[in-house]
């Protein structure tokens, strides 16, 4: 993992010391509040519907045990005792006090964590793979890039006011864990004939009320020049991009106005420019930067397979969870092992202080003392032995972190929604809750297979709702709330968005809903078809028809 | 209004002239883009400085030929949340070199100083009870830059790799 040498924390000591002058300066009155907004904004904190709510950054979802067991002491000394994982590999604390806010970042700063820009109209945390540096289909670790990019985007004199945020996201590996075709810039490795690695910039996807996949700006930028590259698509945006109206402010709608063509143009006049100066990011630099993200010590293990499989025979719920939580790790005789925050019933990516505590204890005793967090909202400890899985197992299902549901129906993203946030027309998670509980069976949820739910409470779409395989979305029709379903939407390397199934349901409706959905899909698949699979074949007609035909009228009734 | 320019707070030579009004017989003037473009001749014979205003939908590629013979070029925040100037104060200097006055006017606040002194910005319009105290101590918060811009400053790349190849800010 990086760690901060003298000058990062310098810099973020000053930063909280700032921030400390402009609360005092906000408690004086000597700002006001619409100047102060930005200014808390780009330090993570919120003003939302009972109280502030400080969202914290996870640089490329990558943590390490003392990081978590201070996110525990924070949500005991200054909330009630909780966090919440977000689609964008961060923690929000949901009741934080403005006077005590400088006091906290301190108190993250002394294990080099943040809030810088998790807000803003600024560049934001930059997100991951949350397996890279140790999936077995990765092509480069991605995670030094993520850190290069994470110093020049903090505190950017030029980048601070731009007309909206600015989300970032850079995949390793071509099977796309990052969902980088539906951020502002996504980045993928590739590598070139002689097997150097490089990026291919997407820019302009997005989600919110005008969702668009990202246009491929470049094919090939080499790693020295990412820098530059970025500098010159912000400032094209900060320059051209729409600050008319908040509502098309994003660069995904200047790039789409104006035409992939013509943004191309003029960040490649821009990019000729610059890209030879002072952004050229030194070798040492990068050989600096590399030597933190070494593997950490491995043994010399066998493959266990053989011994697994025996233990998976006699148990199968060891063999569920194997199944559904356990991944090929790129070292022989490890494996990659998520923890799932989904439990039925409780509000996905919600996790107590105890447990934060807890899974810090795990990391440090099974996984070289490091934790990621995955933009579904998940943990995971990726340097698991593999002789080790059972024992894991065992503590993961006391802490209620062993729902093998990775990856299935239940493995649902969903946003804070109305119960917390000032934005929603609904209460997103009440609805996710009753869809698991529908679910719960497991064996039926092994069947179902592969199937992303994402909910979202209202159309700024922090639930991702669009890129679910069902996405569903509350709404508001007077004064009730209501839940539109998508289906067919994506995130991964095929990313798609979901087409409107129909009318908003009430939410008694949405499990049964669900319900039909995956009966039409069991009826009509083929051998080995994820229900997108089967929902690209034959397109949206057979699910209208289970959801609002006469035959699901009936069954209402 | 307070002028601070170097450090200090200084009188402000340019009269200001509002967009339409009439260009006094003598002395400095600060001019909108639009008188600049209509009387550009007779403005320069005038024999003294002028200085042009930038709205921030208008950007200094439109005056870029004409730098030269400007002293001063000011940079209009209408919100402070509009930040397109800083991208002109960075084009100015870093672009086509521009080293005469980069005066930020309009909606210039403390919190906003420090970013505007490192995009190239040297001079500040500020409305405040103490312009100056606030200043010294807005561009005081930091030590650390993460960025290569104009004003010179040495990055933390820069500083823990001193013997790199790579040029330093231009």
């Amino acid at each position: 993992m990086y760690r901060y040498d003298e000058f990062d924390h310098k810099l973020v000591a000053e930063r909280v010391a700032q921030f400390r002058r402009q609360v005092s300066r906000r408690l004086l009155g000597e700002l006001t509040e619409d100047q102060f907004r930005p200014l808390r904004l780009m330090n993570g904190l919120y003003l939302q519907l009972h109280a502030y709510m400080l969202r914290v950054n996870v640089p490329y979802g990558t943590l390490a045990s003392k990081q978590m067991r201070k996110f525990a002491h924070v949500a005991r000394t200054y909330d009630r005792g909780f966090g919440h994982f977000t689609t964008r590999q961060n923690i929000q604390y949901n009741w934080i006090k403005l006077e005590q806010t400088a006091d906290i970042l301190a108190a993250l700063a002394e294990v080099e964590v943040t809030a810088i820009q998790s807000s803003g109209n600024c560049v934001r945390n930059i997100t991951s793979d949350q397996y890279a540096g140790r999936a077995r289909d990765e092509i480069a670790d991605p995670r030094m890039y993520c850190e290069l990019l994470r110093q020049y985007s903090f505190l950017h004199p030029e980048f601070s006011y731009l007309p909206r945020k600015f989300k970032i996201a850079v995949t390793g590996s071509p099977n796309d864990r990052a969902a980088v075709a539906v951020h502002d810039i996504g980045m993928r490795m590739h590598l070139s004939d002689v097997g150097e690695p490089g990026f291919e910039v997407l820019v302009g996807g997005g989600l919110g009320r005008t969702p668009y996949i990202a246009h491929t700006i470049r094919k090939w930028v080499a790693p020295e020049h990412i820098l530059s590259y970025v500098e010159a698509i912000l400032r094209v945006y900060n320059i051209h991009g729409r600050r008319d109206n908040i509502h098309k402010a994003r660069i995904k709608i200047i790039v789409n106005q104006m035409g992939i063509d013509k943004y191309r143009a003029l960040v490649d006049e821009e990019w000729e420019r610059i890209k030879d100066g002072p952004l050229e990011i030194p070798q040492e630099e990068i050989d600096r930067i590399h030597a933190y993200f070494a593997p950490p010590p491995y043994e010399q293990l066998e493959d266990a397979a053989a011994s697994l499989d025996e233990l998976r025979s006699r148990d199968s719920s060891f063999d569920r969870w194997m199944k559904s939580n356990v991944v090929a790790h790129k070292v022989r005789g490890y494996a990659i092992v998520n923890l799932s925050l989904k439990a039925p019933g409780k509000p996905p990516g919600d996790i107590s202080a105890d447990v934060m505590d807890a899974v810090a204890d795990l990391a440090d005793r099974y996984s070289f003392g490091e934790i990621r967090v995955s933009h579904r909202q998940n943990l995971v400890l990726v340097d698991v032995r593999q002789n080790d899985l059972h024992a894991l197992w065992k503590e993961l299902q006391a802490l209620e972190l062993a729902t093998p549901n990775i990856g299935t129906i239940t493995d649902i993203i969903c946003c804070p929604g109305l119960d917390y946030c000032g934005l929603a027309n609904a209460r997103s998670i009440p609805v996710a809750q009753d869809i698991a509980r529908h679910f719960i069976d497991i064996d039926e949820a092994a069947d179902i297979g592969q199937f992303t739910i994402n909910i979202s409470g209202c159309m700024n779409a922090c639930g991702h709702h669009h890129v679910g395989h069902i996405g569903i979305l509350g709404v508001d029709k007077r004064g009730k709330e209501f839940f539109q379903l998508t289906l067919g939407g994506s995130s991964d390397q095929n990313a798609s968005l979901g087409e409107r199934l129909g009318p908003g349901l009430p939410q008694h409706e949405v499990p049964t809903a669900i319900a039909a959905i995956v009966a039409a899909y069991k009826e009509l698949r083929a051998d080995g078809e994820r229900f997108l699979d089967t929902y690209r074949r034959v397109g949206i007609e057979p699910f209208k028809e289970a959801v609002y035909g006469p035959e699901a009228k009936k069954a209402v009734a | 209004m307070a002028l601070i320019r170097g450090n200090e707070l200084v009188a402000d030579e340019f009269a200001h002239v509002a967009d339409g009004a009439e260009i006094p017989a003598h002395g400095p003037v600060l001019v909108g883009l639009e008188q600049w473009q209509a009387g550009r001749e007779t403005l320069l014979a005038r024999g003294a400085p002028v200085g042009i205003r930038l709205r921030s939908d208008q950007s200094p590629e439109l005056v870029a030929s004409d730098l030269p013979r400007l002293a001063l070029v000011a940079l209009e925040f209408p919100k402070f949340r509009d930040g397109r100037a800083y991208s002109y104060a960075r084009i100015l200097r870093e672009r086509y070199g521009y080293k005469g006055e980069i005066r930020a006017v309009g909606d210039v606040l403390m919190e906003q100083l420090l970013f505007m002194v490192r995009t190239g910005f040297d001079a500040f319009e500020i409305e405040s009870d103490d312009p100056l105290g606030q200043f010294r101590t807005a561009i005081g918060d930091f030590t650390v830059w993460y960025q290569p811009t104009a004003d010179g400053r040495k990055t933390a790349v820069q500083l823990r790799h001193p013997r790199s190849r790579r040029p330093s800010s231009s």
